[in-house]
């Protein structure tokens, strides 16, 4: 039974799952939920005193002062067209850290941590959807709400974020 | 090994790493013609003091490699080999091993055995080249070596060979009577002390008492008393160490356990030294020695291990030297007795993670500082006098502290350019080229960041121009030149920044060559560009000229990626060049990668930061004054020159106040030698501003070299200047 149970959550989730790296942060992007592993989570703050970067793509709204560090901040919302991104003082940046980087992501507001055991997760199915499936760990159950569960460290390191240098001048 | 040894590993790396250096740079240093006793000593304390070290831990091939080396050193020393170059070849390769074997002592990499056999192999060959002659010697040392003596054919014996002193033929053994408190010394060390004790001979334990913690040994041995010092020190509380000798055993009562000819070799030397003492009136030479433990001078307390370390390995060199004064009636001129160095107490040991958490801790300082100024600069100056006597205060004291505190990550390039001697020695040889490399500048300093960042761009110049550069003594000669080529490295600081140059005396790049080269990859040339352009091509990935790929360069993997690390430091390549002249590389680097004289710029709402540096003038100009060309560029006139037009809201695609130039203000930009006109809405004021990385989060930005935090914590980000003004040239 445990062998098995190790197996199904391998594959729904892409990579070897650690039984114990269940802790989610759950948000909202419009009318979906996501999840990301809490352990990337650094801090969650307002939105405000954002410095512009010229001739960024519009999802990088630029950077902020974070304690002396440079953090550059994402706005989600317009990176997957979820929701309107609107400004006010209740939007709610989320401030990562994945692969030793330090970023903030711009999301429609932080719901809660949840406990998800592996066999509440699903593997995602292969569709089209505005986050490519290869970012997505999984699905998570919980009571009626599903949970899109995010490889966030993967999705934040893709090109298409265009947050790491690819080519050098 | 028990726990209270672990604490002293990293110490022991760290100390190694530098004495290996150290014994490196004595080493290329070295006049092989008439070396110079100091030098020869310090090479031979490098070598003692680490295998020392490397004793006490149990790392065995260490302290085997550096016994060979030691021993060999110490018949150098005492006159009875002379130093040939292929030696000091030999000693450099065993410097080698020893660094590989430490890094795997480390945990990194694995430590190459084949190369250590080797390099072993020679050195034993070299220093039995004196016991062979010696018919007793090579009784006493009992070496049946078959491989050694086929190879003696091959190096020339006659400069060395000395008749061995008949004194150390016979291998004798001294006694010990070692007495130290056992105090706060775990069983397990103790163990390990006495194991250690019993490698080198007959140990007795006369007193082991648990209650004194007073253990007092006698040690058969005949091995010299700094070995078991060494042995000893490492464990036990030194200032509670007493060694004495108690009397010397004849020659037939042998007791050395190790039977590898190398170390009985060694053993004969040791006793030899020993011996030595014994017959010499020593005691009124070597009695000012402060912590003498000869005979004739008991021990005496000593306070730390580090002192200790220092005086014995000191100290040797001295004794051995009188046995050769003794001994050898053609030994080398008597030498004044080595002083220990005195590096101790001038510097402390800080871990690099400690400066910089400070240097970000002052940067925020400066920051907060900032702020309160803003704050402070809004009230009544007349009601708050003191406030603001206070502030200004308080903003010197901050920039003084911020000035010390980034000083101490500044390093001399000395640091970098010490590793090119061995670089250019050893690939001349391979290359069969003659080469001096003369390195002009060393005291400049620069930061240590830069420091590390630089030696491996160097390091391929460095190359290069040997071997693309110099040519070989032949050509030279034909094409009328010294033999001996000429590679100059040079540091000095201009202006905002340090300067790097790498040049050689060499045949100069190729024009045509490199045309030709840069059409064949598809590259667009024509007649008409400069020199300066073509030479630039040379960076293009994978390009060169190199007729054949050799294992040191021709490849064309790596000026480019030279030219793209420099360019990560905000630095730039420049290449001057004479075909059959010679040729010169020059690095612009900034002098620090963190702090910076900024005036701060507003365009529309942002801000940004254009260095001091950069700047000539700003003004406002008169509509007449600026022109178009071809209907598209924008240049002004000013004081008799057309400048262009950087228009900072055009690149950074904001919506500024005005876009008409009248308007606004230009700053006038000078970047090495271009210059331009940039247009921003208004000046703000000057600062200092700390850099902070835009990359270590994001990546890097096209016209911007960085960011920073200001007073009121917003960021605002930094011009790449230079990039920006070399831009609009194009």
């Amino acid at each position: 039974m445990s062998q098995q149970q190790t197996v199904t959550s391998t594959d729904s989730l892409g990579t070897s799952a650690n039984q114990t790296l269940n802790e989610f942060l759950t948000f909202r992007l419009g009318e979906e939920e996501y999840g990301i592993d809490i352990l990337k989570v650094q801090e969650i703050r307002g939105y405000d005193a954002i410095t512009q970067i010229a001739n960024s793509p519009d999802f990088i709204k630029g950077v902020v002062n974070l304690r002396g560090i440079i953090v550059p901040i994402i706005d989600m919302r317009i990176k997957f067209r979820l929701g309107t991104a609107e400004y006010d003082q209740f939007t709610v940046v989320i401030i990562l850290n994945v692969s030793g980087r330090i970023m903030g992501i711009v999301v429609d507001g932080v719901s809660d941590v949840i406990n998800l055991d592996s066999d509440q997760m699903r593997a995602a199915p292969e569709f089209g959807t505005a986050i490519d499936t290869e970012y997505i760990r999984g699905l998570g159950t919980v009571d009626d709400r599903m949970l899109i569960l995010l490889d966030i460290e993967k999705l934040m390191g893709s090109r298409e974020m265009g947050l790491l240098d690819t080519t050098l001048n | 090994m028990s726990a209270d040894l672990e604490q002293f590993y990293e110490v022991f790396f760290e100390e190694s790493s530098e004495l290996l250096a150290e014994m490196e740079a004595c080493l290329l240093g070295l006049d092989i013609s008439s070396p110079d006793p100091e030098e020869l000593n310090a090479i031979f304390r490098a070598a003692h003091s680490i295998k020392g070290g490397a004793g006490t831990f149990g790392f065995t091939d260490m302290t085997e490699m550096t016994h060979m080396l030691e021993s060999l050193l110490d018949k150098i020393r005492k006159g009875e080999i002379e130093i040939r170059p292929e030696m000091i070849d030999a000693f450099l390769k065993a410097g080698d091993v020893i660094k590989g074997q430490l890094a795997a002592h480390r945990g990194d990499g694995e430590a190459d055995v084949a190369a250590a056999t080797e390099v072993s192999n020679e050195l034993k060959l070299f220093s039995e080249q004196i016991n062979t002659p010696s018919a007793e010697q090579k009784g006493a040392a009992q070496q049946p070596q078959p491989e050694a003596q086929q190879m003696q054919a091959t190096v020339d014996t006659a400069p060395a060979s000395e008749p061995a002193p008949s004194i150390a033929s016979e291998t004798e053994a001294t006694r010990f009577i070692i007495e130290f408190s056992s105090d706060g010394i775990n069983t397990k060390s103790m163990e390990n002390l006495f194991s250690n004790l019993k490698a080198f001979g007959q140990l007795e334990k006369l007193l082991l008492s648990d209650e004194e913690h007073l253990c007092k040994l006698r040690l058969t041995t005949s091995t010299c008393e700094e070995d078991v010092w060494e042995a000893l020190a490492f464990i036990v509380d030194p200032s509670q160490l007493t060694i004495e000798k108690e009397s010397q055993l004849g020659a037939t009562s042998s007791v050395i356990e190790n039977n590898s000819a190398f170390d009985s070799t060694n053993s004969a030397v040791s006793e030899n030294s020993e011996q030595a003492i014994h017959d010499e009136p020593t005691e009124l030479k070597y009695s000012e020695a402060p912590y003498g433990f000869f005979p004739g001078a008991p021990a005496a307390p000593r306070d730390t291990k580090n002192l200790e370390k220092s005086e014995t390995a000191s100290q040797l060199p001295a004794d051995h030297n009188a046995s050769t004064g003794l001994n050898n009636s053609q030994a080398v001129p008597k030498q004044p007795k080595s002083n220990t160095p005195s590096s101790e107490s001038s510097s402390i040991r800080v871990s690099i993670e400690k400066v910089d958490q400070m240097i970000n801790l002052v940067g925020e300082l400066v920051i907060t500082q900032a702020m309160l100024a803003q704050t402070a600069s809004e009230v009544d100056p007349v009601l708050y006098e003191k406030l603001n006597n206070g502030m200004n205060q308080l903003e010197r004291n901050t920039r003084d502290l911020q000035e010390a505190v980034m000083s101490i990550r500044m390093l001399p390039i000395s640091f970098v350019f010490s590793r090119y001697p061995r670089v250019v020695r050893d690939l001349a040889a391979k290359l069969d080229k003659k080469v001096e490399l003369k390195t002009v500048g060393e005291g400049t300093e620069l930061d240590k960041g830069l420091i590390e960042k630089i030696a491996d761009p160097l390091t391929h110049l460095v190359r290069n121009s040997l071997d693309h550069g110099i040519e070989s003594p032949e050509k030279r000669i034909a094409a009328g030149k010294m033999a001996k080529g000429t590679i100059t490295l040079r540091a000095f600081h201009q202006g905002g920044s340090i300067v790097i140059e790498v040049g050689d005396d060499g045949a100069g790049l190729n024009r045509e060559k490199i045309m030709a080269k840069a059409a064949e990859r598809g590259i667009s040339v024509h007649e008409n560009m400069s020199d300066q352009d073509v030479w630039m091509l040379i960076f293009e990935p994978g390009f060169s000229t190199a007729e054949k790929v050799t294992d040191v360069s021709g490849r064309g993997v790596g000026m480019d990626v030279v030219k793209r690390n420099i360019q990560d430091m905000g630095g730039r390549v420049e290449i001057d060049s004479v075909f059959g002249v010679g040729t010169r590389i020059t690095i612009r680097l900034p002098l620090t990668l963190a702090i910076l004289d900024g005036l701060s710029v507003a365009v529309g709402a942002q801000m940004f930061i254009v260095p001091l540096t950069y700047i000539t003038e700003s003004l406002q100009v008169k509509g007449a004054d600026i022109k178009t060309v071809g209907g598209v560029g924008r240049v002004v006139h000013v004081r008799g020159d057309y400048l262009p037009v950087i228009a900072l809201h055009e690149i950074f695609n904001i919506k500024p106040n005005s876009t008409n130039i009248e308007d606004g203000i230009l700053v006038i930009l000078d970047a090495e030698g271009h210059k331009a006109a940039m247009f921003v809405d208004s000046l703000i004021g000057q600062h200092q501003v700390v850099i902070k990385s835009l990359e270590k989060n994001y990546r890097r930005v096209m016209g911007v070299s960085g960011a920073t935090i200001m007073g009121d914590g917003k960021v605002a980000l930094i011009l790449d200047t230079a990039g920006l003004v070399i831009a609009s040239q194009k």
